[in-house]
């Protein structure tokens, strides 16, 4: 709750987030063109995403399918929806409105979890066309204003978007941040997008607001050009910011979108209230009301995958290690938390098997090539005490670079001749020996004395003993 | 006049060519198009091309469509691949659609022969074709009246015999009213049943493609051919064309025809006459008539006047200069908008792009689109108690005989009364068609309107071909 520390004098901070996600489909939302990022500028285009006279739209499965998933991954109902044209002109909005959902959009009333069992409403989760992307040539701010020219490319215009609005649910910028990464999981999970915001096929617009507890929500800003997850929490600590400084100083704040400048680290007004365009919102005519009937919707949610949340909590409780700490997170994220349940299923030690895994396959992608028994064989002998966990760490790049094998023969061709734990004992009992000042301020309870034996244990097995064996036989002397 | 069944039955016997059959039309076009001005552009050489192969595939004895050979002119808000699509606007100066409206795709297919694109009020706006950035289009039966519009030019093709038909759209009236002031047939379907892939928007939920003709059975034919589903169009009804060529016969012996009780004041008495004169004929025919009142009828000019504006407002939003047709160059994006569609636009397009902003302004949604639709539920709500006791309902096409030039151009309304009886067809969404039934004042021709419910044109062409019969 360090965030909320950073506002003064008891303010509260309010976030919203509307996030924008480009659908996984072979073809656009309204016509047969390819969605594919990318490609020569101006080739995937027909009648339809140029807007020609005459042409209309006609509404793709696949994206309809993939909004429903993204919905039912996120708690929605699904519902009989309608879509409304949002009129307004700029050069790459070909037919100078978007097609989106209104007032009945397809996915609302939803949720969705954060670490700590934090609850995020979902307002609405609904369908509409991307336009196309305008780069501007000449003057200096990269926008249209004072540029030379302008070129557009209108690949992108009718690809399909699903808009996610979140209620303003979120506290602090950390949660912002945890509520887009979790999001991007369940996008990935459920195959709806690729979600790579630094494509723009996920894109944040962020809106905050600050009041003080127990007064009405102040006047929200609505921030764009929010590119990462990084800069969603730089964003939103920063707008914060200068919204309760503006406040305190005796200002008002004004509704107004501003744009995020990731290099300078500010906001800045992009357009205030009064000029914003009023988009003469009614229902398109070229379209006719979508009614997904209730056997489909129970298609889409049967097959949904097991989601982030439900996978971490089992990994969580697979390798008893915290649902919401880094390595569920990290593995789950990487979908290679059923490789690890293969390993433990092969007789592997589960938190070592998680650690492995973590640690050493950010390469291999959800099915790794490395035998899970292989793996499974290396925890237990760690496990065993026949390695040290330095050693283990070493084998495990064998593994990897060999593609599998029996880790017994690696810990033999590399001179990991495990000692037993009688051996280790008695080098204990040795160190114990000479090193008695050591032991004596141990054994008054001094923690910081332990090094010293262990060190001399470890110099006497030359590396070879475990730390942590050497630590447990010290312990039980002591206590003996 | 050559009847359009006729040419193609010849053609595919090889008793007539396709050829021939061209350049007597385009003959009849070099004869008169110059007075009447019912074409922007007149494909000849294409013509040509796709009448010579026509009389290819007869001669190698290949199967030929049900329009083989026969000479069709297409409104020109229908996209033709590679020929310029204009609306008759400015605003299109130069633009080639690079692909073809499916109704021209089916036209093809059934071996109809495209001779051109005919003139219209500037993108379907206005009943008279005086909205033309091209100049006017005149009435063949007198040229110093209006052929009606908008779709004005399709309607004076057929009528002057430079077509055999026609397609025209109508989004108030604007097949039927063009037709009746020209003496011809013109039908509105179903909205839905023809594909409106291709058909520059000016109203999506009420536009929808219909055919002339000059008898019910060439209308007939061409509506069979262009009716069907479209996967491109979402709107497009999921079932396959009717069959109206075989209905023609079956007369109207113990059918029920609809008259209004409650029907709007302000019918020349001549065109009134001629409605009494068709219910005489039906009723001779067997057929019943059943008085029934549409209450709401009179708020669906005003209705349609929100709604369509509303519309076209969103879909005429795309002429902005950025990518096809007219720019005017200026300094900043802005600039360039505003300068390219002040040029670009005439005053009735603009009245109406301002007019549907407004109405669909924040604040003022629910007072005026919002009331409108409301409206437009009423008079579906009307039709449907109706239906309930008659099969079709007759009405005049329009108030009056065609007008002369410059009589209504100055005052909007009286230009827009014109469409009173046909803008409740387009908002219920259901089928209409005007037949020629005698003439009024001036001995020029008189429509009478056939409506029917959603999907109801097999009567609707009963009684279409019983009122022919008796004409």
């Amino acid at each position: 709750m360090s965030d909320i520390a950073t506002l003064p004098n008891g303010w509260q901070l309010i976030v919203g987030l509307e996030v924008h996600v480009e659908l996984a489909t072979k073809t656009k939302m309204f016509s047969a063109s390819p969605n594919r990022f990318g490609d020569a500028p101006n080739t995937n285009i027909d009648p339809v995403t140029l807007g020609l006279p005459g042409a209309l739209p006609v509404l793709n499965r696949h994206a309809i399918e993939l909004a429903m998933r993204i919905g039912l991954a996120l708690n929605c109902k699904v519902q009989p929806c309608t879509f409304h044209r949002k009129n307004y002109f700029y050069p790459d909005l070909p037919k100078a409105y978007q097609i989106t959902q209104y007032d009945h959009p397809l996915n609302v009333d939803g949720h969705l979890m954060l670490p700590g069992d934090v609850r995020i409403g979902i307002e609405r989760a609904h369908l509409e066309e991307d336009t196309g992307k305008s780069t501007h040539f000449g003057g200096s701010s990269g926008r249209i204003h004072g540029s030379d020219y302008s070129l557009i490319d209108f690949n992108r215009a009718g690809v399909p978007l699903v808009e996610i609005v979140s209620r303003p649910d979120i506290r602090t910028s950390e949660q912002a941040r945890q509520y887009v990464a979790e999001l991007r999981a369940i996008l990935l999970a459920v195959g709806a997008s690729d979600a790579k915001m630094e494509e723009g096929s996920m894109r944040c617009d962020v809106n905050v607001s600050v009041h003080k507890p127990g007064t009405p929500f102040g006047t929200r800003c609505e921030i764009k050009n929010v590119n990462s997850i990084r800069s969603v929490g730089r964003a939103i600590d920063y707008e914060s910011r200068r919204q309760v400084d503006l406040i305190e100083g005796g200002g008002v704040i004004r509704q107004e979108t501003r744009h995020w400048d990731d290099s300078t680290g500010r906001t800045e007004t992009l357009r205030t209230k009064e000029d914003a365009d009023d988009y003469r919102y009614f229902l398109e005519p070229d379209l006719v009301p979508l009614i997904p009937d209730q056997a489909w919707i129970e298609a889409v949610r049967a097959a949904l995958p097991v989601l982030p949340a439900a996978r971490r909590n089992a990994l969580g409780q697979l390798c008893n290690v915290d649902k919401d700490g880094e390595s569920a997170i990290v593995v789950v994220e990487r979908g290679q938390d059923d490789y690890v349940r293969s390993v433990v299923d092969a007789g592997g030690d589960p938190a070592r098997a998680l650690v492995y895994v973590q640690q050493a396959f950010a390469e291999q992608g959800p099915t790794p090539k490395i035998p899970a028994s292989d793996l499974a064989a290396l925890t237990n002998l760690e496990r065993a005490g026949k390695i040290t966990s330095t050693q283990a760490k070493t084998l495990l790049s064998d593994l990897i670079d060999a593609g599998g094998g029996d880790v017994a023969v690696m810990a033999t061709k590399r001179g990991f001749e495990a000692l037993d734990t009688t051996a280790v004992e008695s080098m204990v009992d040795a160190a114990i020996a000479t090193e008695s000042g050591a032991w004596l301020k141990y054994c008054n309870g001094e923690e910081k004395a332990l090094g010293a034996l262990v060190g001399a244990v470890m110099k006497s097995s030359q590396g070879k003993a475990d730390g942590k064996v050497i630590t447990a036989l010290l312990r039980a002397k002591r206590s003996s | 006049m050559q009847k359009l069944v006729d040419i193609a039955f010849g053609v595919s016997n090889g008793s007539l060519s396709a050829s021939d059959v061209v350049e007597q039309h385009l003959a009849r076009i070099e004869t008169r198009e110059s007075e009447i001005h019912a074409f922007n552009c007149v494909t000849a050489d294409q013509a040509r091309q796709d009448a010579a192969n026509i009389d290819a595939d007869v001669k190698a004895g290949k199967k030929v469509g049900v329009l083989a050979g026969v000479p069709i002119a297409l409104k020109d808000n229908m996209c033709t691949r590679g020929v310029a699509t204009t609306c008759s606007s400015k605003i299109l100066e130069g633009w080639k659609p690079p692909y073809d409206a499916t109704v021209v795709s089916k036209l093809r297919a059934a071996g109809a022969i495209i001779i051109g694109k005919t003139n219209l009020d500037e993108f379907a706006m206005g009943s008279s074709t005086e909205n033309s950035a091209f100049g006017p289009t005149k009435n063949p039966h007198d040229i110093s009246r209006v052929p009606g519009g908008s779709s004005g030019g399709s309607a004076a093709a057929v009528s002057a015999g430079f077509v055999s038909g026609a397609l025209g759209s109508d989004t108030g009236g604007s097949i039927r009213q063009p037709a009746a002031l020209c003496g011809v047939v013109g039908v509105k379907p179903t909205y839905g049943m023809v594909s409106r892939y291709g058909l520059v928007a000016f109203a999506s939920s009420l536009d929808q493609i219909g055919p002339f003709a000059n008898d019910v059975r060439d209308a007939a034919t061409l509506l069979e051919v262009i009716a069907g589903h479209d996967p491109m169009d979402s709107t497009s009804i999921p079932q396959p064309a009717p069959s109206l060529v075989s209905v023609l016969d079956h007369g109207v012996s113990g059918m029920r025809i609809g008259k209004v009780t409650d029907l709007p004041e302000g019918c020349e008495p001549d065109v009134l006459a001629r409605l009494e004169a068709a219910f005489d004929a039906l009723r001779a025919a067997g057929a019943t008539i059943v008085d029934i009142e549409l209450p709401s009828i009179t708020y669906c000019l005003t209705a349609y006047y929100l709604i369509a504006p509303a519309e076209a407002s969103s879909n005429l939003a795309r002429y902005d200069g950025v990518r096809y047709g007219l720019r005017i160059d200026s300094p900043d994006l802005n600039a360039m908008y505003a300068a390219t569609r002040e040029a670009g636009f005439g005053d009735e397009v603009k009245r109406r792009i301002m007019l549907g902003t407004y109405a669909l302004s924040a604040g003022y949604y629910d007072a005026y689109y919002g009331k409108a639709l409301k409206v437009r539920r009423l008079i579906s709500d009307d039709f449907a108690r109706a239906y309930k006791k008659t099969d079709v309902v007759l009405t005049p096409t329009t108030p009056s005989v065609a007008f002369k030039f410059g009589s209504k151009t100055d005052d909007p309304l009286a230009m827009y009364l014109c469409d009173l009886f046909t803008i409740p067809t387009n908002l219920a969404g259901h089928p209409a068609m005007s037949v020629p039934f005698g003439t009024g004042a001036h001995s020029l021709p008189v429509g009478v309107q056939v409506l029917a419910p959603t999907l109801g044109e097999q009567a609707m062409f009963r009684v279409a071909a019983e009122l022919e019969r008796a004409s």
